[in-house]
């Protein structure tokens, strides 16, 4: 039975509810029956040692496990009231208002405009592409770095550079949520540093909900933290109740170093 | 100066001499055998170019054949497997890049998927002359298409589809799957993954592969003698049903004849179908590095 | 976001730290000042207040332990920031102190308000001026990072030191000489008493700056080189 303490959403609903979700591979269950409420604009952290079910949770939040052959998806996530996992919802509809940020950059192979505006166009957008892509650069912080050359290719920049861009891509089709899956693991430690005041930043305009194997990073930038273990959630509150007076002693094992 | 003994022994430090022996030997084997394919290749060709070049000129590309070999050509050969290739073409590539999408991209996991998988594979391997007497039976007879260019292209690209989509799917699969879950993360349909990203990126891999398919088509003659390609023929194709032959099927004509002549337009004929090759290679050599340029 | 905006948050809070002990030593402070001169003047009339501003500082220490607690848990601090943390954490705890034995000395001058008078004792008003002095040039080096402003509050702990025996045979004399003076030359031994805790714990504070701004720890006479790996001495 999962702890959890304290979830303040401000008398606002929930930006995600997740009731009892399990997600089976076949037949191993890699999440079992998590219920977890993301409040509105915070930074939620999932975090855990290796294997412990976050990719694949934050992965339920919008259907992208659906496009795993062999997982099956059990439980509620409700998402402005209305459960993601019913029949009659379209995932493409889904990730278009809940975003996802993958572990390494994975711009696509065209220029940084085009990256960009990937989302708007496919989606069907008939406004200014250029405001929407100007914006979105801007709020990810990379605008000054690339304004003047927003016809070169994607690859040509820097990891860091690539991973903000790639927020930006997910931000220019005006998601609620931006699910992020480990975003800086693959980056170097100053450009680490400048995704996480970037998440900082955009907690104004969206909920973000994190996986980080790094506790470190969890502590630094998360309102909240979720620790899971084996596939179930076994503390859930405020991230500094979870860093310096976790209920659980499996969890005060892990953050202390003991396991994991 | 030497190094002190190594600490695993004097043993090891005497292999050494050994091994590096062994490791030179082994490369000139190598490099013997690459020559070996390098000079049969070599003399061929020097025989071919000698036999052939005096004869190569304008005239040898604006005559027909005829009963002299001095006044030969290969005009009607020349076009008809212009047109052939290019009808095959046509024919072939979207039919083999659709199928390679629904395979990678659309076919569920099924035990029959992987049927069909393996039965293509398998069909890239039947021998050429299967393709004829499958092209005779259907396109001549039953569907009445008759001795034409039409049916010659359409048995080639029976024979050359399992090795476009072979080729293609590799190209596909090749894409990265993290391209695609971005993709997919910004609310893209299957469709759109498709078309915006998986094909433009696969393209160039796709490209070659046809290419160099539709230069074995080029080289075919067994199936289309089935299916009606003839030795003698006086006129360039102008329609899909009109009659045609094709340059290899000149030139085995040629070389069946008794006359030095013919031999030596033969060569010549030959030339002017490795010019055809090379240049067909070149092309997708050049769009390759033209589309990886520019990913 | 500039390239200097890194870590913003963090170091906002470290600002709002510095703004919370800054708050508290104000308040001591002032706490310090009101109840020495309630003594000097025998005038009891602000104690009520000054109790209540107590009450305030107290607040204040324990808002600085839950965030100081915060800080070493979420943002792992290194280098300055961290002996900025530590310092604080340390300097609270001080501060807090000082206002209750400031508190210690107001309810002193109140209960020598009903005594009967006992003869000036110059020392008292020399004593008061030290220590008050100690504490404002403690938490001006502490403000101004001066850590040589701070090892000459450390030199002048020992005239306070020497106050307060000379204040302590003054009133022993004055008790021996009229058993009346009783009461008023005890409560003003507790002031005496009092006024050299809060020299000692200026003292401290000043010792806080030298290992916030140099991290050397010249605590109980030590006065030398860091615990490892530093230079000798000096």
């Amino acid at each position: 039975m999962a702890t959890v303490h304290g979830i303040d959403t401000g008398g606002a609903r929930p930006a995600l509810e997740a009731s009892s979700v399990s997600v089976f591979y076949g037949d191993t269950e890699a999440v079992r029956g998590v219920s977890l409420v993301v409040p509105p604009h915070q930074v939620v952290a999932l975090i855990g040692p290796s294997g412990c079910g976050k990719s694949t949770l934050l992965r339920c939040f919008n259907r992208m496990n659906d496009l795993i052959p062999d997982a099956r998806v059990e439980g509620r996530v409700d998402f402005h009231g209305q459960d993601l996992y019913e029949e009659s919802i379209d995932p493409v509809e889904v990730r278009r208002r809940i975003g996802m940020v993958f572990q390494k950059p994975n711009p696509f192979p065209k220029s940084i405009f085009d990256n960009v505006a990937f989302g708007p166009r496919v989606n069907g957008f008939k406004g200014d592409l250029h405001e929407v892509v100007e914006a979105s650069l801007r709020q990810s912080a990379l605008w000054d770095e690339v304004s003047d050359r927003l016809g070169d290719s994607a690859y040509a920049l820097s990891g860091g550079q690539q991973q903000r861009l790639c927020i930006a891509r997910t931000l220019a089709v005006r998601p609620e949520i931006v699910l992020m899956d480990e975003p800086a693991s693959s980056l170097d430690p100053i450009a680490t540093q400048r995704i996480e005041e970037l998440i900082y930043e955009l907690k104004e305009r969206y909920t973000i909900v994190i996986v980080t194997h790094n506790m470190q990073q969890a502590a630094r930038i998360s309102d909240y933290t979720a620790f899971l273990y084996m596939g179930e959630l076994v503390e859930y509150g405020p991230t500094q109740a979870i860093f310096t007076n976790p209920r659980e002693e499996r969890t005060e094992a892990y953050v202390t170093g003991r396991f994991g | 100066m030497t190094l002190p003994a190594s600490g695993l022994g004097p043993d090891v430090d005497r292999h050494d001499t050994r091994r590096r022996m062994m490791g030179r030997a082994f490369a000139s084997l190598c490099a013997l055998a690459t020559c070996v394919g390098v000079v049969a290749l070599a003399v061929l060709l020097v025989d071919v170019t000698l036999d052939g070049a005096p004869r190569l000129s304008a005239d040898l590309l604006t005559s027909f054949a005829s009963r002299f070999p001095e006044r030969a050509g290969v005009k009607a050969a020349l076009a008809g497997s212009v047109w052939i290739v290019s009808l095959t073409a046509v024919i072939a590539f979207p039919l083999s890049v659709s199928a390679a999408i629904y395979l990678e991209e659309y076919a569920p996991r099924h035990w029959s998927t992987r049927a069909i998988q393996t039965n293509i594979a398998n069909l890239a391997g039947v021998p050429s002359i299967v393709y004829g007497i499958l092209g005779l039976a259907l396109f001549v007879r039953a569907l009445g298409l008759d001795r034409s260019v039409l049916s010659g292209a359409l048995t080639l690209s029976l024979l050359i589809m399992p090795v476009i989509i072979m080729a293609a799917q590799e190209a596909i699969r090749a894409v990265p799957p993290t391209i695609r879950e971005a993709a997919y993360g910004l609310g893209a349909t299957r469709w759109q993954v498709v078309r915006h990203q998986v094909l433009p990126m696969a393209l160039p891999g796709i490209l070659t592969g046809t290419i160099l398919a539709l230069s074995r088509a080029l080289g075919e003659t067994a199936p289309l003698i089935m299916v009606g390609a003839v030795g003698f023929v006086a006129f360039t194709p102008s329609g899909l049903s009109d009659q045609f032959t094709v340059l290899p099927l000149q030139i085995y004509s040629w070389v069946s004849r008794p006359q030095q002549g013919f031999h030596e337009v033969a060569a010549a004929g030959i030339l002017v179908l490795l010019g055809l090759l090379l240049t067909m290679n070149a092309v997708a050599i050049v769009l390759r590095n033209r589309y990886r340029a520019r990913l | 976001m500039s390239r200097q905006a890194r870590r913003r948050h963090f170091h906002e809070e470290l600002d709002t730290l510095q703004a919370r002990l800054m708050e508290m030593a104000g308040l001591v402070e002032r706490l310090i000042g009101q109840a020495s001169e309630s003594v000097l003047r025998r005038d009891a009339s602000m104690v009520g207040r000054l109790i209540a501003d107590d009450d305030r500082v107290d607040e204040l220490e324990i808002e600085i332990d839950e965030r100081v607690m915060e800080l070493l848990a979420l943002q792992q601090p290194m280098a300055v920031d961290l002996r900025q943390i530590v310092a604080t954490n340390k300097a609270s705890n001080d501060l807090e102190r000082m206002g209750d034995h400031a508190v210690n000395i107001a309810k002193a001058a109140r209960r020598l308000a009903d005594a009967p008078a006992i003869p000036e004792v110059r020392e008292l008003s020399e004593m008061v001026a030290v220590a008050t002095d100690m504490v404002s040039r403690s938490l001006a080096a502490y403000v101004s990072r001066d850590p040589e402003a701070a090892r000459r509050v450390c030199e002048t702990d020992d005239r306070v030191d020497d106050l307060r025996g000379s204040m302590y045979r003054i009133l022993v004399t004055h008790m021996l000489e009229d058993p009346r003076r009783l009461s008023a030359a005890l409560e003003l031994l507790l002031v005496s008493q009092n006024l050299e805790r809060i020299a000692d714990l200026a003292t401290n504070i000043a010792e806080d700056v030298v290992f916030l701004v140099e991290g050397r720890n010249i605590k109980h006479g030590t006065g030398a080189s860091p615990r490892r790996g530093g230079d000798a001495g000096s």
